[in-house]
């Protein structure tokens, strides 16, 4: 009890929360409705923005782990989306493998490349970390663009046709659900994650890692079992990603803004919060695809001018997130 | 060989300039700036159109350079850091990413993404040092970029107001007691941090091209050489840009040119690795 006391009050939900089911039924009846809009709603681009708002919710989420719960600022897990998203076009090419197969292979090696990285970097404190992340983010970069098996700068296309169980469809409706049924998941991974003895452990190491090690945390372990498991959600949603827009290089998959932009729909929402990504992305996405849709084609990047301005008044004005709005108690 | 390591050395010490401006406001005000590159971008430009319009050398508007770029750094701080010092630290790191970005594109949209450069400045042609021919604008902006370094270290340590700098990094509640006025100091350092990387723009105009994402090209590498050595350590920065310019160059030479800079985040991993608090690390 002790440590709970020195937590931070967003970081930490009160213990009797974790009997409570309601989130879930709350996420199983949100995803429902979700799943039943393209029903409704015709619009191509609205099911497009809905499903940017549960991908980047879902990659939020995944970051959150890392990023809110333990309190580890990840600026670089675009890399993992790099690396799910490449493992799942390059089987797809090469060896003709399904992406239903593809998508967790680019989970598993995100997950071996965060078990490799997490050593040396797990260790850093505060600045240190983000800025090894975003070297590590910088080494895939320029690993791929000079990688030409891997398409190199130009890129990688997957291969247009109406196949399923290949995850390609003409139409964007199949993918949205895809993306609502792995969204539910991974809520409920967050979820269980959090609400189990890990996701304590978690929160103690982010509250004072050092006491929480004199209790007999092992710290380090769980450090990289959040890391590892982050790694694998944003790795499946890379591949998921991939899948979806088609075409991928180095630029777009191993992205400082999309890094950041995962960061910043956990920080929108609440930090440290289950739901708090999801509202972040709930909240960022329309905005940032409807400027892109407004102004995008003008060629002046307004639409990523809105972004930064965006980041600058929510971190100014709103540090704790959107979740803090509604007092003090930020979980879900 | 010897060709490609000169040329290291020099470009080590543009980048420990842009670094350690970087690494002064990092170790006293404890936020990293994630908009310095894009304060270098602003210098250049301010260069750039100070020699085009007004027909004064880069040379010349250096100074006039870093007093504007003090100027950024005071509102900065006074508008967007002062207020979040306080908060999670990850929100002042995302407002000065966000910053950055607007930086950006505001210049994207002011000074189109075309590529400038400026022609017949006072110090282009080459000279040669022992045998070896370098650009003049490269050893004149990397003897200048060691006069800064050389500036900044007499300033902090061995001046009255240095050591207020260093009581503030030490502790700012302390410091309060003792006199000195904490958001004062900060704000002073960003200044002077500014102005730093002020004067390495200017001069870097003499050599280099102008464009709105200038900022990311020089921006990481002075992340990466304040990261790596040590936490807001003054000659940290230093030895670790030179290191980075070397190794640059090395990299190029024996292995391939595009890798060079694949080699310098793999060497930054591995010094944390060694040592997680960098090089040298605190004072």
């Amino acid at each position: 009890m002790t440590i709970e006391n020195k937590l931070d009050p967003v970081a930490v939900s009160p213990a009797k929360a974790s009997h409570s089911r309601a989130p879930i039924a709350i996420a199983v009846v949100l995803a429902v409705l979700f799943a039943l809009a393209p029903l409704v709603i015709k619009d191509q681009f609205t099911i497009q923005v809905l499903l940017q708002i549960v991908l980047f919710g879902a990659l939020g989420a995944a970051w959150n782990l890392v990023g809110g719960f333990l309190g580890r600022v990840s600026f670089g897990h675009g890399v993992f989306v790099g690396v799910g998203a490449y493992t799942t076009i390059l089987l797809l090419q090469h060896l003709k493998l399904t992406p239903l197969l593809g998508i967790p292979a680019g989970a598993l090696i995100s997950a071996l490349l965060a078990y490799i990285v997490g050593g040396p970097t797990l260790r850093l404190s505060g600045h240190y970390f983000a800025m090894a992340t975003i070297a590590l983010l910088q080494i895939g970069l320029l690993l791929m663009i000079n990688w030409d098996w891997a398409g190199g700068a130009v890129g990688l296309e997957s291969p247009i046709g109406d196949a399923p169980w290949m995850l390609q469809f003409r139409s964007k409706v199949p993918y949205y659900w895809i993306a609502v049924g792995m969204g539910l998941v991974t809520f409920l991974v967050t979820y269980f994650l959090v609400h189990s003895r890990i996701g304590f452990y978690w929160r103690a190491i982010n509250g004072d890692e050092a006491a929480a090690r004199s209790l007999g945390v092992p710290a380090e372990r769980y450090k990289m079992l959040a890391f590892v498991l982050s790694a694998a959600l944003t790795g499946a949603w890379g591949g998921f990603f991939a899948m979806y827009i088609g075409f991928i290089d180095p630029d777009s998959m191993f992205s400082l803004t999309m890094s950041v932009q995962m960061v910043l729909v956990a920080i929108l929402g609440g930090v440290g919060s289950l739901i708090g990504p999801w509202i972040g992305a709930a909240l960022l996405l329309p905005l940032s695809e409807g400027t892109r849709v407004m102004w995008g084609s003008s060629g002046l990047g307004l639409d990523l001018l809105v972004f930064g301005l965006a980041i600058l008044l929510v971190t100014m004005f709103l540090p704790g997130g959107l979740v803090t709005l509604r007092g003090r108690r930020g979980s879900a | 060989m010897f060709e490609a390591l000169t040329a290291g050395l020099f470009n080590g010490l543009i980048y420990a300039a842009v670094a350690v401006g970087l690494a002064l406001i990092w170790g006293i005000t404890d936020v990293i700036n994630f908009a310095h590159g894009e304060f270098l971008m602003l210098a250049m430009y301010a260069a750039y159109w100070l020699f085009t319009l007004g027909h004064i050398d880069p040379t010349m508007s250096a100074p006039l350079v870093a007093i504007l770029l003090a100027f950024v750094g005071f509102l900065t701080y006074a508008l967007i850091i002062k207020r979040l010092q306080k908060g999670p630290p990850m929100a002042v790191i995302l407002a000065t990413f966000g910053l950055g970005i607007v930086l950006r594109q505001v210049a994207f949209i002011a000074f189109t993404p075309d590529y400038r450069s400026l022609p017949d400045t006072m110090v282009s042609g080459s000279v040669s040092l022992l045998g070896i021919s370098i650009g003049r604008p490269q050893v004149v902006t990397g003897l200048v970029a060691l006069v800064i370094v050389v500036a900044l270290f007499w300033l902090v340590y061995r001046t009255r107001w240095g050591h207020a700098l260093q009581a503030v990094a030490e502790d700012r509640d302390v410091a309060a007691l003792v006199g000195i006025a904490p958001d004062r100091v900060n704000a002073q350092v960003w200044m002077l941090g500014s102005a730093a990387v002020g004067l390495a723009g200017a001069l870097l105009t003499t050599f280099f091209y102008v464009f709105p994402s200038v900022g990311l090209v020089f921006g990481l590498l002075a992340f990466v050489a304040v990261c790596m050595g040590g936490f807001g350590s003054l000659p940290g920065a230093f030895i670790a840009g030179i290191l980075i310019g070397v190794i640059e160059a090395m990299t190029g030479y024996f292995v391939a040119p595009a890798l060079k800079t694949v080699s310098i985040f793999i060497l930054f991993i591995l010094v944390l690795w060694y040592r997680p608090r960098g090089l040298f690390g605190r004072w």
